[in-house]
């Protein structure tokens, strides 16, 4: 009878805890079907194109209410390439990131706005070069259900533009290289 | 004379010697003001491309001055020189060859730890044989750096030495490496 209670009691708290706590997602770093891309632009004629390499975050998504979701992510910094030995170098010295110094960039959301035709807006604190800033980010939901191979997964991709001064990233790159734009590209599997 | 005698050394060796000297203080120059530019400075570009030309040169001569110096005979040391004297000066040649060919390598890895090759000269270009982590390639770049410091501080002392014995003690020492060799 005791066990029956129980039984009955857990039960019963089952729908509840699925609906008010949102399922934690890993970025898919380990399949590559991630990235943070980043562009510069170059003079005011091209752009200098590059990526981090080594990152991992998760995201919390409750399909029931997106407004809760979250989401931490972790970037090594010596992780940066441009696809050229000197340069990328020069990122990671003391002129750029610091790599020595400041080994990991943090994002950390603080809010998440849903809008329409699944676009959505997220914003969070960056913390890059030692220096922890609001952005906000551009977030166009992708998609979200099961993947072939039993598990499920959530995906969006998502823009921002930061300001390399306000990260007391001084090295002067001339008037139209001030600033970093972002392109991000997340997919997530739920954790079993 | 082309090659060595126990008397001093032979035309090769004494232009390979000032040559690669002055390509070294003008590479370790450029390095230093190199890495300070600004992004918009005319020299920002081209100053790096002769450094790493010039650099790969420097190796060659290197390679080409130790099969000169293994295949040549070295100057008998004066009467005059005491044997540590000797001895000191011996390992400190045999030092400043070890430092130009870490500093050369170095110099190598940095530029092609992504797999892409240097350019000599514009003419053709050095392969890469290897690719570097990050972290290697940044270590590559500090010891470059402290490396090169060594082989100029060691070069100012070599110097010092030479200079020693041409004004204080008036020896033949300096006049070795020199076309200006009493017969």
């Amino acid at each position: 009878m005791k066990k029956m209670i129980a039984t009955a009691l857990l039960a019963s708290t089952l729908p509840f805890t699925s609906a008010s706590f949102a399922d934690e997602y890993t970025i898919d770093t380990k399949g590559a079907h991630a990235a943070i891309n980043f562009s510069v632009s170059h003079l005011g004629y091209g752009w200098v194109v590059g990526r981090f390499n080594e990152f991992g975050g998760t995201i919390n998504y409750d399909a029931a209410k997106p407004e809760a979701s979250s989401v931490e992510v972790t970037i090594k910094t010596s992780s940066v390439d441009s696809n050229h030995a000197d340069r990328d170098k020069h990122l990671r010295s003391a002129d750029f990131l610091d790599v020595e110094k400041f080994e990991e960039a943090t994002f950390k959301s603080t809010s998440f706005t849903m809008g329409e035709d699944k676009k959505a807006t997220l914003v969070g604190d960056l913390t890059l070069h030692g220096v922890t800033k609001p952005v906000t980010i551009d977030v166009t939901l992708s998609g979200a259900g099961k993947d072939p191979w039993g598990g499920e997964r959530v995906g969006f991709s998502g823009t921002t533009r930061i300001a390399m001064a306000d990260y007391g990233i001084s090295m002067d790159l001339g008037p139209t290289s001030t600033h970093v734009d972002f392109n991000l590209f997340i997919e997530a599997v739920k954790q079993k | 004379m082309i090659r060595n005698s126990p008397s001093g050394y032979g035309a090769v060796a004494i232009v390979l010697h000032w040559l690669m000297a002055l390509l070294l203080i003008a590479l370790f120059a450029v390095g230093l003001y190199m890495t300070d530019l600004s992004y918009y400075d005319r020299l920002y570009h081209i100053l790096p491309w002769w450094h790493k030309s010039i650099g790969l040169f420097v190796f060659g001569l290197l390679l080409l001055r130790i099969v000169w110096r293994i295949s040549n005979p070295t100057p008998t040391p004066l009467p005059t020189h005491r044997p540590w004297e000797v001895t000191l000066a011996a390992l400190t040649h045999k030092l400043l060859y070890i430092l130009i060919f870490l500093i050369c390598l170095s110099g190598y890895f940095i530029s092609t730890s992504k797999g892409k090759g240097i350019e000599f000269f514009g003419w053709f270009e050095i392969p890469a044989l290897t690719t570097l982590s990050s972290d290697d390639t940044d270590l590559a770049g500090t010891l470059h750096f402290y490396l090169a410091w060594s082989l100029i501080l060691l070069a100012v002392m070599h110097a010092a030495a030479a200079l020693k014995h041409h004004f204080i003690d008036r020896d033949e020492t300096l006049n070795h490496i020199t076309f200006r060799k009493k017969p």
